[in-house]
């Protein structure tokens, strides 16, 4: 009787993954396809237990979405608005100061930094958003603008990708997100987002972020129009970037809310589908370190879940979280790290807070010097 | 490790795990070793990927209650004249409603009320029965328990009483944790173990069917859960009366536990073990009431193969500040994208 998998099929993966041979296209739809969610799960698990042990990541970090207007007006964002749109905002510096300045005490060690197409900014406000977050924060890494902004600031500044990553590393730029990545197809991105980046420009700019020795993370927003196949190639361009370059940190699949967007008739992900991304997304990009069940998107119980479907990482506390809740999320608005530690400990896992780079802070509650423990990714 | 495998066997084998075996799994096996597991014994039982649900409502006729336990959110003491008893305008309303929904049954509830006589709920059912084509699954043991003391009746003679006033089958509320230095923590003035499974004996030789439930992650020890599981094992063996076995989760909100809620991965691997442990029980039901329908959803890949109700209302989970809603049409999304069938059920689990 075999006790590994209902889906006899999957057999054939399992005995590539357990010699480490990389999976296909093919085998990327057949484990979208197949009703063994945890014979699926089964096989990212060993991957993520390889790889992790029964580590489990988390950092305390804090988000600033310095605005929601944006020129993009993407179809599935219920975040952006028009300039002259109530609810519409731009922090300006001394806004960032305040913020910063509010949770000071906390052990902040990450920035999470995005924000909208803001079609009247100058280059020099992000510069000046960088070496602001810095003097306050000094210790802490700031992992700001996605792909998108980058192309962006590009136009702005009138510099190359190359310089405009160099300007903004010098003014204190360590990471980037992953983020509006979406998917790749350009059919979806007609459909959809048609003003954004495509496919193929995210990807070269993040080629370029990587080269001018910056990492970055990579997701996929996933549960709109986009089909099975799409997903798989979307996830096989990022393990060719990454086998390129080695730039990308951590993938994190993006479950897409629909609430007050234009597709908000489309019913939320479901947890099957959650958890099929995140362990399929371990399985298919082997030269990743990192996979993150985001519970801002997924919640709380499902990310915790998640742990065991070849997540490695919960993402952050998070002080509030904004785009995904204008879109309905239902989870916190952020967590402590009690309660972060505790969700990671029930599932039977060893908390460890991590900086930006994976290095190691705390490890089930005990801080690791900072000549100790190091990671990778930097 | 060597201990895991060998109680592995036994499961695959269909040789019954003892409390202590329970035990080690729940602390040492993998999470998906449970779910696999747990997945193997649901369909070697169940081997159509079907998922079941009833459409009814509950009504709860009274939310005074003597009782107090300590992790309700719902009652209101006699006192404090916050209380209320149904009016037959607004219960018959309810279960008009509940018809014209499609619902095939009510779960009728309610606290432990000292104000209501013997004749209260012998005409509450009669008038029920007299005026609706509808399941009562009512009445759990606390209350039964209560209601025979308070009238110095036996239980036999109760559960005989409301059988014949029209009660169909007893709901398995009010188990919280078979296991008397737990109860007497937690709800001290409700019913022990023992009159709890006694008026499921007594209903089960009555030939009513019942339901049977787990509250957990309040004062217990994991190994009070397979304590628990144990009793409701052995009962079974005797009379052969539970449909179904629920486990869920104490929700801490408003009530006088100060505890940070039971996880979705405890609760997965509790769900798992008791599809594992309770080999005599048909169904296992996962409860999207208190774990949403996410996890609700999941639990259909660790032993459970039926989701409950669509509990057109729901009062006592809600008090304590968790509101998952899930209309018929969600429940059967959820059911279908998880790759199974659902149905339609009545309360003795006959397809509809």
């Amino acid at each position: 009787m075999n006790r590994l998998f209902r889906d006899d099929a999957l057999k054939d993966i399992y005995n590539k993954v357990k010699k480490g041979i990389r999976l296909s296209r093919e085998d990327g739809l057949l484990l979208y396809k197949t009703p063994d969610l945890n014979g699926v799960g089964r096989m990212a698990d060993h991957v993520r237990r390889q790889r992790h042990g029964n580590d489990a990541f988390y950092v305390y970090n804090q988000h600033l979405n310095y605005t929601n207007i944006c020129k993009n007006r993407c179809l599935f964002c219920a975040y952006a608005v028009d300039k002259d749109d109530d609810g519409a905002y731009l922090w300006r510096i001394n806004d960032i100061e305040k913020r910063l300045m509010a949770r000071i005490d906390e052990p902040v060690n990450e920035l999470h930094i995005v924000g909208g197409l803001h079609p009247s900014l100058d280059f020099d406000y992000f510069t000046d958003l960088l070496k602001t977050v810095k003097r306050i924060r000094p210790t802490a890494k700031i992992k700001a603008f996605t792909s998108v902004e980058i192309d962006y600031l590009s136009n702005l500044s009138g510099l190359s990708v190359e310089d405009t990553i160099s300007e903004l590393k010098k003014a204190g730029l360590d990471m980037m997100p992953g983020g509006g990545a979406e998917v790749m197809s350009e059919r979806v991105r007609k459909k959809l987002f048609p003003k954004k980046v495509p496919g193929h420009r995210w990807l070269e700019i993040m080629e370029a972020v990587h080269r001018a020795g910056i990492p970055t993370n990579a997701t996929m927003l996933y549960g709109h129009i986009e089909t099975l196949e799409e997903r798989v190639d979307h996830l096989i361009a990022l393990r060719e970037l990454q086998d390129r370059t080695g730039g990308f940190s951590a993938f994190i699949p993006l479950a897409f809310h629909s609430q007050n967007t234009a597709l908000s008739h489309l019913p939320a992900t479901t947890a099957v589908d959650d958890l099929k991304n995140i362990a399929i997304a371990r399985l298919l990009l082997d030269n990743f370190d990192h996979i993150k069940a985001y519970w801002v998107m997924i919640g709380e119980k499902l990310a915790q879940v998640a742990l065991n479907y070849g997540a490695d990482d919960l993402d952050g506390t998070i002080i509030e979280e904004r785009i995904t809740h204008e879109a309905g999320a239902t989870s916190a608005k952020g967590l402590t790290r009690d309660d972060m530690e505790r969700m990671i400990r029930d599932a039977g896992f060893v908390p460890v807070e991590r900086d930006t780079f994976y290095n190691v802070l705390c490890r089930d509650g005990v801080a690791v010097s900072e000549n100790g423990t190091t990671g990778h990714g930097a | 490790m060597k201990a895991i495998e060998s109680i592995i066997d036994k499961i695959y084998q269909n040789v019954r795990i003892t409390i202590d075996e329970g035990f080690f799994l729940f602390n040492h096996a993998d999470l998906l070793t449970l779910a696999g597991m747990a997945e193997h014994k649901r369909f070697e039982r169940h081997p159509d990927r079907l998922i079941t649900f009833v459409v009814d409502r509950n009504i709860n006729y009274t939310n005074i209650c003597m009782s107090g336990c300590k992790f309700c959110a719902f009652y209101k003491t006699p006192e404090s004249g916050e209380g209320y008893v149904i009016s037959r305008e607004s219960l018959h309303e309810k279960i008009q409603e509940t018809l014209d929904l499609g619902g095939t049954q009510i779960l009728l509830q309610g606290g432990m009320n000292p104000h209501l006589e013997m004749s209260y709920y012998i005409d509450l059912l009669k008038d029920i029965k007299a005026n609706f084509k509808i399941h009562i699954h009512g009445f759990s043991p606390p209350e039964i328990a209560y209601i025979a003391e308070k009238s110095g009746m036996d239980i036999a003679a109760v559960v005989s009483l409301f059988r014949e006033a029209g009660l169909d089958s007893i709901p398995g509320g009010g188990a919280e944790i078979l296991c008397d230095d737990v109860r007497l923590k937690v709800s001290p003035n409700k019913c022990m173990t023992g009159p709890w499974l006694e008026v499921m004996e007594t209903a089960h030789n009555l030939g009513m069917k019942s339901s049977a439930t787990m509250m957990f992650g309040h004062a217990e020890t994991p190994h009070h859960i397979f304590e628990h599981m144990d009793k409701i094992r052995q009962l079974q063996d005797r009379t052969g009366g539970f449909t179904a076995f629920i486990p869920w989760t104490f929700q801490p909100g408003n009530t006088r536990i100060h505890h940070p809620g039971t996880g979705a991965a405890v609760y997965l691997r509790v769900l798992a073990l008791s599809r594992i442990f309770l080999d005599n029980i048909d169904n296992i039901q996962a409860s999207w009431v208190t774990q949403g329908e996410k996890i609700a959803q999941t639990a259909l890949f660790y032993g459970a193969n039926d989701l409950g109700s669509t509990m057109i209302e729901e009062n006592v989970v809600a008090s304590a500040g968790v509101d998952f809603m899930l209309p018929e049409k969600e429940l059967r999304r959820l059911i279908e994208t998880a790759g199974f069938t659902p149905h339609q059920r009545d309360c003795y689990y006959n397809l509809l």
